[in-house]
Order: structure tokens, then sequence, then C-alpha cells
């Protein structure tokens, strides 16, 4: 059966031990975030945010990233199932990138004063790629479902791929006609308890991420398994 | 050389419909005329000039959206992308006919679009139409590959700007930094590494989505 469980090892391990380890952690990041990591010397309380708005981007980025992955496998390996896993990551990552743009959305008044800044290059290519993702969606329910469908959609998220670097070198550029960086996150180097906690944060976001995806892709599989039962039974 | 024949006919062919309907061509240079009026009004006076610069980037990408919304059109009538498909060609070669196509299009809008900028506004530099130029090899390439998709779904003229702009974010800032700037070259070397990159990935990407 086309929707057969992959076989790789890490999709062996069970959905609820992923979630328990993923809340388990969040759990303990929120801890160490708010109460264990010392306060920073410049920005004060705000700068907590940062042990979540940064592992939330790069857990999106790597959400992109793995979606491509499967949809380049969709193209090469032409199996049914990598087209599914693909659209799950791309939909985890497009809830991630959200995610990023209403955290850093937060962080940039608690610094700044403002809502939206356009000196953010981070936040900048974040809302260029939510704009490109959300067509992905767009694209991908407007076309019947089958294998021109499968191809679209995995030529569309290789383009994200292609588009990230692209962007990102592009909003660089566009500092210096539109106007020059003013403020910078470069503070000063972390401690090692902050560092620790970040990298407990970034793990946490990513187990969580991982098990939001299992779960969805669980959650679909069986949408269309029972689909296929259904019209086998009529 | 079998390859150069196939896209030379592709294109030609795109060309004599167009010479023989003219569907698509005047309906972009109307459109982009009447747009390049509306900027006029949507500049209060105390507007630079660098600021009618970065609207006629506006004005060049819409056009250009205009005309890709089109550029399948001919092929989806009577199933012709089909035969296309089927028949003995690479199946890039219909990608690059087409760009070809859109790309003559967009050049042949642009001869009248910027001396008619210059005219109503501010002159343009060898930066700003080199720009123009490796902008055009971007607009076509990706532009002509989303057109396809958009043409496979349901919505098809609705969807292309949606998919289109987020890609055209880069060759707009390229673009116009290459308008504005004292030192365009950086700018165009970016804009030539844009063309580059999607280029190869839609030449090799196409066969996908014309296929299933």
């Amino acid at each position: 059966m086309s929707t057969s469980s992959p076989n790789s090892s890490a999709s062996k391990i069970p959905v609820p031990a992923i979630a328990a380890t993923a809340a388990a952690l969040v759990g303990l990041s929120i801890v160490l975030a708010l109460v264990v990591a010392p306060e920073d010397a410049d920005q004060g309380i705000s700068q907590r945010i940062f042990y979540f708005h940064v592992p939330i981007a790069l857990t999106a980025y790597a959400a992109f990233g793995w979606g491509a992955w499967k949809a380049l496998l969709v193209l090469w390996k032409r199996e049914e199932r990598y087209d599914l896993e693909s659209y799950v990551a791309i939909h985890q990552g497009t809830i991630f990138g959200a995610l990023t743009l209403a955290t850093g959305s937060i962080w940039a008044k608690a610094s700044w004063g403002h809502w939206w800044v356009w000196d953010s290059n981070q936040l900048v290519l974040f809302l260029v790629l939510f704009l490109f993702y959300s067509a992905y969606f767009m694209l991908r329910f407007s076309i019947e479902e089958g294998p021109r469908r499968e191809n679209v959609s995995a030529v569309y998220a290789l383009f994200g791929v292609a588009l990230i670097p692209v962007s990102f070198l592009a909003i660089r550029l566009a500092e210096d006609f539109i106007h020059p960086t003013t403020f910078t996150r470069d503070g000063p180097q972390m401690t090692g308890t902050m560092f620790f906690t970040f990298c407990v944060c970034w793990l946490s976001i990513s187990l969580l991420a991982y098990a939001l995806y299992r779960v969805e892709l669980l959650g679909k599989r069986l949408d269309s398994n029972l689909r296929e039962l259904r019209e086998a039974l009529t | 050389m079998n390859y150069l024949a196939d896209v030379t006919a592709l294109a030609r062919k795109d060309l004599r419909l167009e010479l023989r309907a003219r569907d698509t061509l005047p309906a972009m240079l109307l459109f982009v005329l009447s747009t390049l009026v509306v900027f006029h009004f949507a500049l209060p006076t105390g507007a630079d000039e660098v600021a009618a610069q970065g609207l006629l980037w506006v004005a060049l990408v819409f056009t250009a959206l205009l005309g890709l919304a089109r550029a399948w059109a001919p092929e989806r009538e009577d199933g012709a992308l089909e035969g296309l498909v089927l028949a003995p060609s690479d199946r890039s070669a219909i990608w690059l006919g087409k760009s070809a196509a859109v790309f003559l299009f967009l050049v042949a809008i642009e001869l009248v679009a910027l001396p008619a900028f210059a005219l109503f506004f501010s002159p343009l530099d060898a930066g700003a139409v080199l720009g123009v130029l490796l902008a055009n090899v971007g607009i076509c390439a990706v532009g002509t590959l989303l057109a396809a998709m958009a043409a496979a779904s349901r919505t098809r003229e609705l969807i292309l700007p949606l998919l289109f702009l987020p890609l055209a974010i880069p060759l707009v800032v390229g673009g116009v930094g290459a308008s504005v700037s004292t030192e365009p070259g950086r700018y165009l070397a970016f804009l030539g590494l844009y063309d580059a990159v999607f280029a190869i990935l839609c030449w090799a990407s196409f066969e996908y989505v014309v296929s299933e």
C-alpha cells in the first residue's frame, strides 16, 4: 500500500513517546528561559523571548528544507507518500514561520518600540517566505488530486529552498538604498548558562515540530486510508 | 542542434500567433502607459525622482504579469499542450521557447515604456536599462514556469500573481538598486545570479510541471 509508514529509524519511534518528550522538554525550556538564564544587561526581560524566537525561526527553516527534500524524493522516486510528507513539513514550516513573525514582532515592540521594523532582515525574510508558502497552499488546493498535483507542489517546494538564500541576499542588498541598519542584534557574547538554555530551547522546539509533523502525518494518512476504504465499500 | 531548432520553432509559433491575433501586446502596452499616468497622480508634489524610479519597477512587474497570465492560453485550447508534451522533443524546449517569446514581448513593451517613463518622469541611465534587461530574463524564466503551474490549477489567472510576486521581490531589489545606485555593478551581478539560479531550476523542473 502506498500510504504505509516509511522505514527510516526515526519514524519507528512511537508518536506518544516523541510527544511526551517534546512536552517535557518545552516545560524545561520555559523554566530555563524564564528563571534560570541570567537577565540580559542591555535589554532586560525582553531579551528572554530570544530563547523561543530564534529556535522557532531555525525550526521553520529546517521544516522548509525537510519539505524540499521530500519534494525532491517525490520527483526522484515517484512514491505517493513523499508528497504527503513534503506537504506536512511545509505546513509545519509555515506555522512556525507565522510564530517567528509573531514573536519577532513582540520582541521588536519591546526593544525598539515598534511592532514592525524593516531593519530586521530576518523578519522581512520571514514575511517573504510566509507569502511564498501561503501561495503553496493556494496552488496545491486548486489542482485536482493526482500525479500532476504532486509534481507541481514538489517543484514549487523546491523553488522555496532556492528562494531562501536569494531573498536573504536581496534583503541585505536592499538595505543600502532603503536605509542603513540602525539596530543590530549582535549583543555581547552569550554566557555559558545562556548558551545552554538556548541549546535546550532549540532542541525542545525542534522536537515539538517533529512531534507535530508526525501527528499531522498520522492524521492525514488515517484520513486517506479511511477514504480509500469508504470508496472500496461503496 | 535539434534542441535549438525546436526552441526557435516554438518561439516563432508564439510570435506568429501574436502577430496574427494581436491579443496580448496591445493590452500590455496600454496597461503600462496607463500605469505610468496613474503614477503621476500617485506621486504628490515633493515626491522625488527616486520614488518614480522605484515605481517603474512596479509597472514593469505588473505588466509582465499581465502578459504571463495569457502566456499559455493558446496551448490550453484544444489540448495543444498535451500534443506538445507528446512531441518527440525535450520538454524543457517548450519552456525555453515560451520564455524566449515572452522575453521578446517584454522587450517590445519596454522599447515604448522606458522612453515614455523618461519623458514623463526622469531620464534613465545605462545601469537602469541593463537592470531591466537582466530582470527580464528572470521574469520570463520564472514567470513562464509559474504560469504553466497556474494553468494546471482551477484558479488559473487568479493564482499567478500570488505565486509570482514573492519570487519577483529579489528582482525588484536588484532592479531598483541598479536604477538608483551610483554603483550599479553589484546589483547587476545579483540579477545575473538570480537569472542563472532560477533559469537552471526552471529548465530542470519544467518537465515535471507538464507531465504526469
